[in-house]
C-alpha cells in the first residue's frame, strides 16, 4: 500500500538540556502516508510525546531539537522543513495543516472560556475573513459532527463530561480540516465504553474527511486494531516499523515481542498470562 | 531550598540584623539616648556615622538599639500568631463538620476585620505596654491569614492516602496530626511565620510612628516619630531616611526568605529558573529551531 | 447560586460579629471617660443624646447585658452612633460622613489603579520569564517592604517641599470650601496626586510579584500549550488563556488585602493631613473621643466588608466555575 507521504521525519533528535542531558528522541525516522493511520507505541517515557511535540515545534526549554528534519509535503508538491521555518510561518501552518489532540482533555481546555469561544478563536486566527455569524454556525456544525451538539457552544469545560470534552478537543483539532492529526493518548483517561465511541467517531471522520493520523499510545492491542502501520519506540529510538498485521504475526525486534507478550489474551488457559508469561506469537 | 539564591540573601540580611541587635552594646558607639549638646542636628560624620538628632543623640546607635525592639516584638508576635494559626487552622481542616466550619468562620472574621484600627484602639488603652503586650496585640490581628492557608492545606492532606491509612490503623488523633500531618505542613507553616513577622514589623513601626505606642519602646518607628515631631523634614534626611530603609531592608529580607520557601513548595516556580537559564543558552546558540 | 448564599451568609455573620465586637469594645476599655464627660457637660447635651451615649458605652447599669445589647442594635438601626466629643457634640454619623468620601475616593482609585497596573506588569514579566524583566523581582520585593508612611514622607520632602510640584498636605487649599467647581476639582486633584501616587507605588510591588508567580504556574498548564499549538497570536495566548486564569487567585488576595490597605492608608492620611477617616480615627484617639472611635471602627469594618463583597462578585463574574455552586 503505497501512499503519498504527508510527513517525513528523518534523523530527528531531541535533547533535554538539563544536568546531565537527557536524549529523549534519538535519530528517529518515519513517514506518514496520505490517509493512513500510523500507530506510535511504547511504554511511558520512551519519547513518543516528545516526538509529537517536536514535530510541531511545541517544545519548550530545556528541550530542544538537536538534529534531523521534519518535512511536510504540501498538496501542491512543495516540501517544507518545519524545523527551520520562521516562527510566523509556522504559526500559520499550525492547526491548518497539522493539528493535535492532547492527552487529558481535563486540562487541555481553558476553564474560563466557553467551548464555543475556544473553537471560534481558531477561525478568528486562521480564517480572518469569516464573519461572526458564519463562525458560530461552523462551530456549531463541528460540535454536531463529533456528537456533542451545537447547543453546547456556550457551555464551559467543567460542565461537560470527560468523554464530551475529548470530543470537543477532536472537533477543535478538525476545525480547519488539517491533513495530519496527531493524537496523544486520546482515550487513555476514559472508560472503555467511551473509548470505543471515540474511536468509532475518529474512524468515521477519517473516512469522511480523509486525514492522516498519528496515534500515540502505550496500548499496543488498540493500535493493532486501528492502525495501518505501527512504529514501536523504546528509549527514544524507533526499534521497529511495520504494517499492523505483520507486526502482530511476525515481530522482528526483541522488544516488540516482549511488548506484545505483555498483554493478556482473551483466549488460552486461565492464569497462563501471569504464570507462564503470556501469549507468544 | 537553602541553596536558593533568594532565600540565602534574605537569611544573610536577617542574620546581619540579628547580629546588630545582639551586639548593639558593642557595635554602637553611643547609648541610644545619650545626648551630645555640642553636636545638634549634625549630618553624618566620622564621629556620628548617621548624624545626630535635635538633642544630639547618635542616630546610628538608635538604629542599632532599635533593632532589638523590632526583632523581639516581630518574632514574638510571629510565634504567637503562628501557634494560634496552627491550632485553629489544622483543627479546622482536620475536624470538618460544624466544628471545622465554625473555626473557619472565626478565622474569616478576623481576616476581614481591619487590623490597624483595632490595634490603635486597643494599644491606646495602655500607658506603657510591655513588649509582650504589643506583640500579643499584633498577633491577634495577624493569625487569621496563616490559619486559613493551613486549613486549606490540612483539608487536602486529610484526604491523602497515608492519612486514611493511619486512621484505618486506629492511630490516635493527636498522633495523626503531629506525626503524619505536621511534617508535611512545615513549609506552609514556615511561610506563614515569615509573613506574620513581616506584618508584625510593619505594624509595630507604624504604631510607633503614629505615637500610639509610647516612646519608651525604642524601635525604628519611634525614631521616625521623633523625627517628624521635631521638624526633621525635609532637610535633615539622615534622621529619617535610615530608619525607613532599615524597615524596608528587613521586610525585603523576610520576603526573600518567603520566596525561597514558596519556590520550594511550588516546583513550577523553581523550574522556571532552570528553564530560564536554558533559554538563555538556546538564544546564545542562535538556533532557529526553537518556537517563538 | 448556592455559593452566593454561602458568601452572603458569611458576610452577614461577619457584619454581626463586627457589630458585636464593637459593642463590647468600650466595655473592655479602661476607665470611663464617657461618664466623666457626661457629668461635666450636663447642661449642653440633650437627654436623648446622653441616653444614646450611655447605651453605646454600657453605662446604663440598670439594664442587663442582653437588654443593653438589644438597645444597642436599636440605636444602630436608627442611624445613631452617638455624639462626637471632639467635634462639638456633632452626630458621629455626620462627622464620619464628611470624611468617608475622601478616603474611599482616594484609596479606592489608587488601589484599583495599583492592582490593574501591577497585574498587567506582572503578566508581562511572568510571560517573559527569565528575560530582562526578571530584574523586577528584587526591585518589587524591596518596594513592597517599604512602609507607606515612610514613602509618603520622602515623597513630600522631595516633590512638595523640595521641588514644589505638589501641595504637601490636605485635600484642598485652605480657605476653599467644597463645591462643584472646576477650581475646587483642580485643587482636589493637585492635592490628591502625591498621596495617591504613594499608595500606588507602595502596593504595586506586591501585585507584580503575585501575578508573575501565578503566570509562571499557569503557563505550565496544558491549555496554554494547546493555545500555542493552535497557532494563536501571542497576545491572545497571554491574555485570554494565561492571564485570565492567573488573575483569579490575585482577585482573592486583593479582597483579603483590603484590610491591610485600610491600615496603610490610615497612616498615609496622617502623613498628608488628608481629611479622611484614617486621620479622623487618629485624632479621635488622641482626643479620647470614644464615641467617634467606636463609630469609626464600625464604619471602617463595614466598608471593608462591602469592598470584599464587591471583589467576590467580580471573581464570580470572571470564573465560570463558581457559578456552578462549587466552593
Amino acid at each position: 500500500m503505497n501512499r503519498d507521504p504527508v510527513l517525513s521525519v528523518s534523523g530527528l533528535s531531541v535533547t533535554y538540556d538539563v544536568d546531565p542531558p537527557v536524549e529523549a528522541v534519538r535519530d528517529v525516522s518515519l513517514t506518514v502516508g496520505q490517509g493512513e493511520v500510523l500507530g506510535l507505541a511504547g511504554e511511558s517515557g520512551c519519547g513518543k510525546s516528545t516526538l509529537a511535540y517536536a514535530v510541531q515545534r511545541l517544545l519548550r526549554p530545556p528541550a530542544e531539537i538537536t538534529g534531523g528534519e521534519v518535512v511536510l509535503h504540501d498538496v501542491g508538491g512543495s516540501d517544507v522543513d518545519l524545523t527551520v521555518l520562521p516562527a510566523a510561518e509556522m504559526d500559520r501552518l499550525r492547526w491548518d495543516q497539522i493539528a493535535m489532540v492532547f492527552q487529558g482533555a481535563m486540562n487541555s481546555l481553558n476553564p474560563v472560556l466557553s467551548v464555543g469561544d475556544q473553537l471560534a478563536d481558531v477561525f478568528t486566527r486562521h480564517r480572518p475573513a469569516m464573519r461572526r455569524a458564519e463562525r458560530t454556525e461552523t462551530c456549531g456544525a463541528l460540535l454536531e459532527m463529533v456528537g456533542v451538539g451545537a447547543n453546547r457552544l456556550r457551555s464551559y469545560p467543567h460542565e461537560l463530561s470527560g468523554g464530551m470534552r475529548q470530543r470537543v478537543m477532536i472537533a477543535m483539532a478538525l476545525a480547519l480540516r488539517p491533513r495530519l492529526l496527531i493524537m496523544d493518548e486520546p482515550t487513555t483517561a476514559l472508560d472503555v465504553l467511551v473509548q470505543r465511541e471515540i474511536l468509532q467517531e475518529i474512524s468515521r471522520l477519517r473516512e469522511e474527511l480523509g486525514f492522516s493520523v498519528v496515534f500515540i499510545t502505550h496500548d499496543l492491542p488498540l493500535l493493532l486494531e486501528i492502525s495501518d502501520r505501527i512504529a514501536v519506540m523504546r528509549a527514544g529510538r524507533v526499534v521497529e516499523t511495520a504494517p499492523a498485521a505483520d507486526l502482530y504475526r511476525h515481530p522482528q525486534h526483541e522488544y516488540t515481542k516482549r511488548l506484545l507478550g505483555s498483554f493478556p489474551s482473551l483466549t488460552g488457559e486461565r492464569g497462563d498470562f501471569v504464570r507462564k508469561g503470556g501469549v507468544t506469537v | 531550598m537553602l541553596t536558593n539564591r533568594k532565600s540565602v540573601t534574605g537569611l544573610v540580611v536577617l542574620g546581619l540584623f540579628a547580629l546588630l541587635a545582639a551586639l548593639a552594646d558593642v557595635v554602637a558607639p553611643y547609648g541610644p539616648l545619650e545626648k551630645d549638646y555640642t553636636a545638634l542636628k549634625q549630618p553624618p560624620s566620622a564621629t556620628h556615622w548617621l548624624g545626630t538628632t535635635h538633642l544630639g543623640e547618635d542616630i546610628f546607635s538608635q538604629i542599632a538599639y532599635g533593632t532589638r525592639g523590632v526583632l523581639l516584638v516581630g518574632l514574638t508576635a510571629g510565634v504567637l500568631a503562628t501557634v494560634v494559626a496552627v491550632v485553629v487552622g489544622v483543627s479546622a481542616g482536620f475536624l470538618g463538620g460544624w466544628r471545622g466550619e465554625s473555626l473557619s468562620a472565626l478565622s474569616n472574621v478576623f481576616l476581614v476585620l481591619p487590623a490597624l484600627p483595632l490595634m490603635i484602639i486597643v494599644a491606646s488603652q495602655y500607658d506603657d505596654p510591655s513588649l509582650f503586650l504589643v506583640a500579643a496585640v499584633l498577633a491577634i490581628t495577624g493569625w487569621a491569614w496563616g490559619a486559613r492557608v493551613l486549613r486549606a492545606q490540612t483539608m487536602s492532606l486529610r484526604s491523602r492516602d497515608f492519612v486514611q491509612a493511619a486512621r484505618a490503623n486506629g492511630e490516635p488523633l493527636w498522633r495523626i496530626i503531629t506525626v503524619e500531618m505536621l511534617p508535611n505542613l512545615t513549609a506552609v507553616i514556615a511561610s506563614s511565620f515569615v509573613g506574620t513577622v513581616t506584618a508584625a514589623v510593619l505594624g509595630l513601626t507604624t504604631l510607633a510612628f503614629i505615637g500610639v505606642i509610647p516612646i519608651t519602646n525604642l524601635n525604628w518607628g519611634t525614631i521616625l516619630y521623633w523625627a517628624q515631631q521635631n521638624g526633621a523634614f525635609p532637610d535633615f534626611w539622615w534622621w529619617y531616611v535610615p530608619a525607613g530603609l532599615a524597615i524596608a531592608l528587613l521586610g525585603a529580607a523576610l520576603s526573600l526568605i518567603s520566596f525561597g520557601i514558596d519556590e520550594y513548595v511550588n516546583p513550577r516556580l523553581r523550574s522556571a529558573g532552570e528553564r530560564a537559564r536554558s533559554r538563555k543558552r538556546l538564544q546564545k546558540k542562535r538556533t532557529k529551531r526553537s518556537p517563538a | 447560586m448556592r455559593l452566593l448564599l454561602r458568601r452572603a451568609a458569611f458576610y452577614l455573620f461577619t457584619a454581626w460579629a463586627a457589630i458585636t465586637i464593637n459593642f463590647f469594645l468600650p466595655r473592655m476599655l479602661k476607665g470611663d471617660p464617657v461618664s466623666a464627660y457626661l457629668q461635666k457637660n450636663q447642661g449642653r447635651i440633650s437627654p436623648e443624646a446622653a441616653d444614646a451615649l450611655r447605651t453605646l458605652f454600657g453605662l446604663d447599669t440598670g439594664k442587663s447585658l442582653a437588654e443593653q445589647y438589644v438597645d444597642y442594635w436599636a440605636l444602630l438601626f436608627s442611624g445613631d452612633l452617638g455624639r462626637s466629643f471632639s467635634h462639638g457634640l456633632a452626630p458621629v454619623t455626620e462627622v464620619i460622613g464628611a470624611a468617608l468620601p475622601w478616603t474611599v475616593g482616594l484609596v479606592g482609585i489608587a488601589t484599583v489603579l495599583s492592582f490593574l497596573l501591577g497585574t498587567t506588569l506582572g503578566t508581562l514579566v511572568g510571560w517573559f520569564r527569565g528575560g530582562r524583566g526578571d530584574v523586577i523581582v528584587p526591585v518589587a520585593t524591596f518596594f513592597s517592604a517599604v512602609p507607606y508612611f515612610w514613602m509618603g514622607l520622602i515623597a513630600i520632602a522631595v516633590f512638595a517641599t523640595g521641588l514644589g510640584w505638589f501641595p504637601a498636605s490636605h485635600a484642598y487649599g485652605k480657605g476653599t470650601s467644597p463645591e462643584l467647581s472646576a477650581q475646587f476639582i483642580g485643587e482636589v486633584i493637585a492635592h490628591g496626586t502625591l498621596p495617591a501616587l504613594t499608595v500606588v507605588l507602595a502596593s504595586l510591588g506586591g501585585w507584580v510579584l503575585g501575578m508573575r508567580n501565578m503566570m509562571i504556574t499557569v503557563l505550565d498548564e496544558d491549555y496554554v500549550t494547546v493555545a500555542q499549538a493552535k497557532g494563536l497570536s501571542r497576545r491572545r495566548v497571554v491574555f485570554a488563556y494565561a492571564a485570565r486564569n492567573a488573575v483569579l487567585p490575585q482577585l482573592s488576595s486583593f479582597a483579603l488585602a483590603l484590610g491591610f490597605i485600610v491600615g496603610g492608608t490610615l497612616v498615609m492620611e496622617l502623613v498628608f493631613s488628608y481629611p479622611g477617616v484614617g486621620k479622623l480615627l487618629l485624632d479621635a484617639t488622641t482626643a479620647k473621643d470614644y464615641p467617634l472611635m467606636q463609630g469609626l471602627f464600625l464604619v471602617i469594618t463595614l466598608t471593608v466588608l462591602v469592598a470584599n463583597l464587591c471583589a467576590d462578585v467580580a471573581y464570580a463574574a470572571l470564573d465560570p466555575r463558581t457559578r456552578q455552586g462549587e466552593s
